[in-house]
């Protein structure tokens, strides 16, 4: 540590304006305040201050995002085996997704921090800790067997357009990370869709699945018609089924959600009434019952699919959602409801998540002119009242 | 009508350092000073310059735009200093006490009798008038003006603040004296509002002229800008008065003693001083008399004031006009490890994202280090937690930012001043300066108003 801290003020000359390398002075700041908490102090206001900085905050959301990660890689070893009929121990499965998984998880890193450090070094501002959690999102919401290159494009893709165009994180309209993944979506769209996709190895066509092996996943059968095939609340509450790399558990997106709620860094509002809103679609759906997808009950609807992987860590990120409280409850009942209805009404989208938290963030700006315009029309009024009685 | 008003919002930073109920008479410091930044928007006009002998309620300056407004001496002796800082703006009037302290006298009224012109006259002329402080803004009150109300918070929820209770316990005879006069200065009422979590002490049980409400709740609920927003609220071209409860008491003393006797208890407080206790001194009292020997370490700052909104002094500096409180914290100029990562077990977070969370009545001794780096905003609800106001800080903020006029008035911004809004500062995932710029915004209205 000591040592640590003399090669810091050692090198720290050198960067800081008129030193020979101070166009790294960005990357240095970066790494210093990483390692170690800086030795600034208050100038102004508040003598003190709380301990919780941005850091502090983005590793509690990677740390909520562990167990979907950790998950995520046994079950694609998990569902590897499978399609070739085999079994394996759960260090094995586990060993094997690791290996498939983790290139995803570097991929993303190094070129979404890389296009961060260029950012913020042209600015000349520090690093901001955002894409801390962005690349770790990203990873979790693509399929395994998305080509690496296309991970890359898509992060450049999302950190350029999504964050920095508008000015770096806090500054984003659209969630970063959703973005990538439309991305991949909507450009590649050939390439990543059928139901080999989901499972490692299998787009490579010298490996074949063992007969009767799908690959698909509880949405794809839906749009395929193949609702008896869909498997049952548990297993997909469990999450050992095809689908992105996190999002299949719905045990290790509920322990997430709990360390987002306990900190106070996740709303608990959001994730609550984006719950409810979906609930409140599919009700209405199995009122009317019109085919087979509109009459899933609610449990069922509820944990196929990245629905809830969406509603806890997508819909949240506090910069693209709404920011006050009544309007957060709008916004996540809005996205549960568009979510269902994109997923069971449009056949060309299996997911509705994705696009209806999107479209909402879109909206958001919108929602929270109303509510602030509501808190100033109540303002006005206690003054023309405040008038009448003087 | 008096209220009962229980508020569910705010923060309790629970700082290890408060006073021990025990009054100290020190030995009287033998320097003093006036500052003029202490009283927010003021262009002095000298009275005085260096040598000039003065006694206490002697004015030194006055504001030059409003030249009845006097600032007079606390204590009688020598003028022996008149600090200057960048651009010759002055700092500070330093006055070198004499032994005995002699005072100036007024001419003598009778309250009852007495229009409010006159008390307003006698009250400006004595350099009592700048105790009271209007809202909007916190800016001293304008004597042309007649306030729709006027409030004083008899409890301060600050952390390690002094017990208004105590402080006041021998003072109910000038303090209501002290009210009867502000009475005559408004066709409201005067609010005096105590804490609801307590007992009403016997001081303000009988007091005549004012509505006395209770007010429960963690701080803010203290802070008068709060309990005028429940009460009172200012809307557009409203003016309210607030002044402390010590500086009601101070009134009530000049107007049955005639002279402008500065005596104030002030709270030696903070997790570095070695006696922590009330001591009984003088307005603008060099703090080195209480601090000598009485620090522990020697890498601390010095705080005229609370942790959230006070200034920071020299060890040898002087107490500010308004405070009742003085506050020693270590400095926190060091680094620290993977800080961000740690358990952290010693830092104290509004949010449970350490596990000190677990232990809820452990007390903490903060430093001023900033615990990060600035940031642009990205949390949001932060703030509204800790604000019991129906207002939206970050919007406010943000309007400021834009130098949206306009906007400031209708988020609301004559409702607040720095100190409603300094926890917002302070449980800040982005570090932002939120009294700094409000404080901006504060001044852009005004300047635009006038």
């Amino acid at each position: 540590m000591k040592f640590l801290r003399n090669t810091l003020d050692k090198i720290k000359p050198h960067v800081q304006k008129g030193g020979k390398f101070q166009k790294f002075r960005s990357t240095f700041d970066a790494f210093e305040t990483f390692l170690f908490v800086p030795d600034h102090v208050t100038k102004s206001g508040s003598h003190i201050r709380d301990g919780i900085d941005l850091k502090r905050t983005m590793s509690i959301v990677v740390l909520a995002l562990l167990p979907s990660l950790l998950f995520g890689m046994w079950n694609v070893g998990y569902q590897h085996f499978l399609s070739l009929g085999q079994t394996g121990g759960l260090f094995e499965l586990f060993w094997y997704g690791f290996l498939q998984v983790l290139p995803i998880v570097i991929v993303s890193y190094v070129v979404g921090l890389g296009v961060e450090f260029i950012f913020a070094q042209i600015r000349g501002h520090e690093v901001n800790e955002g894409f801390l959690v962005s690349g770790m999102l990203i990873p979790l919401i693509m399929p395994v067997d998305t080509p690496l290159w296309m991970v890359a494009v898509a992060t450049i893709f999302a950190v350029i357009i999504g964050k920095e165009v508008f000015g770096g994180t806090g500054m984003n309209i659209f969630n970063p990370a959703l973005l990538a993944r439309a991305f991949i979506f909507f450009a590649y769209p050939s390439k990543i869709s059928g139901d080999f996709v989901w499972i490692s190895g299998l787009s490579d066509s010298t490996t074949k699945a063992v007969d009767g092996f799908s690959g698909a996943t509880p949405l794809g059968l839906a749009g395929q018609g193949q609702f008896d095939k869909i498997p049952d609340f548990w297993t997909m509450f469990i999450g050992n089924i095809p689908g992105s790399i996190g999002e299949t558990s719905k045990i290790a997106v509920l322990i997430g959600a709990a360390i987002l709620i306990i900190s106070g860094i996740g709303s608990l509002r959001i994730m609550l009434s984006t719950i409810l809103g979906g609930t409140a679609m599919i009700y209405i759906f199995n009122l009317f019952a019109a085919n087979q997808y509109m009459e899933i009950s609610p449990l069922v609807q509820l944990s196929m699919g990245g629905f809830l992987f969406g509603a806890v860590f997508m819909a949240t990120e506090p910069v693209s959602a709404s920011q006050t409280n009544t309007g957060k409850i709008i916004y996540g009942f809005l996205i549960g409801m568009i979510a269902m209805f994109i997923r069971v009404l449009n056949p060309a989208y299996p997911e509705g998540m994705m696009l209806a938290i999107l479209m909402m963030n879109m909206f958001a700006p919108l929602i929270d002119y109303y509510v602030v315009e509501a808190n100033i029309k109540r303002r006005l009024k206690r003054a023309k009242f405040s008038s009448i009685k003087s | 009508m008096a209220k009962s008003i229980t508020l569910n919002k705010g923060l309790n930073i629970r700082l290890d350092g408060e006073a021990e109920k025990i009054f100290i008479k020190t030995e009287i410091s033998d320097k003093y000073a006036v500052k003029p930044t202490d009283f927010i928007g003021l262009t002095p006009k000298l009275l005085v310059k260096e040598g000039d002998e003065v006694k206490a309620g002697s004015p030194l300056f006055i504001d030059k735009y409003n030249p009845e407004i006097n600032f007079v001496s606390p204590v009688s002796g020598k003028v022996s200093e008149i600090k200057r800082g960048e651009r010759r703006r002055i700092l500070e009037v330093i006055i070198d006490a004499s032994k005995e302290i002699v005072y100036n006298n007024f001419e003598k009224i009778d309250i009852e009798k007495a229009s409010a012109q006159e008390i307003k006259t006698q009250l400006l002329k004595a350099g009592l008038w700048t105790f009271i402080i209007q809202r909007p803004y916190g800016i001293i009150a304008n004597p042309a003006h007649t306030p729709k109300s006027i409030f004083i918070s008899a409890f301060d929820t600050a952390p390690l603040a002094p017990d208004v209770d105590f402080v006041m316990q021998d003072d109910e005879e000038f303090l209501q004296k002290g009210i009867n006069a502000l009475k005559k200065l408004t066709n409201g009422v005067i609010n005096l509002n105590v804490n609801g979590n307590y007992n009403v002490s016997k001081v303000f049980t009988h007091l005549k002229n004012v509505e006395l409400n209770k007010i429960e709740g963690i701080h803010p609920a203290g802070n008068v800008g709060i309990q005028i927003h429940h009460i009172d609220p200012i809307n557009k071209g409203e003016v309210v008065w607030v002044i402390n409860p010590q500086d009601v008491v101070a009134i009530g003393r000049f107007f049955e003693k005639r002279i402008f006797d500065a005596h104030r208890i002030i709270a030696l407080t903070g997790s570095e001083v070695i006696h922590r206790k009330y001591y009984k001194t003088i307005i603008g009292s060099s703090v080195k008399t209480i601090l000598k020997d009485n620090v522990s370490g020697n890498n601390f700052r010095v705080i005229s004031g609370n942790v959230l909104t006070g200034k920071k002094i020299d060890f040898e500096g002087f107490i500010g006009f308004y405070d009742t409180q003085v506050t020693v914290i270590p400095e926190g100029n060091h680094f620290e490890f993977l800080g961000w990562g740690m358990p952290g077990l010693n830092k104290f977070s509004a949010s449970k994202t350490f596990f000190s969370w677990m232990m809820p009545s452990k007390k903490y001794k903060l430093d001023t280090n900033i615990n990060g780096g600035h940031r642009a905003f990205v949390m949001t609800n932060q703030y509204e937690k800790v604000v019991p106001m129906d207002i939206y800080p970050q919007y406010l903020l943000k309007a400021i930012l834009a130098e949206d006029i306009d906007k400031m008035e209708q988020l609301g911004i004559y409702e607040v001043i720095e100190e409603d809004l300094a926890l917002c500062e302070f449980v800040c995932t982005s570090k932002i300066d939120v009294q700094e710029i409000l404080r901006k915004g504060l001044d852009l209205v005004r300047k635009e108003m006038s």
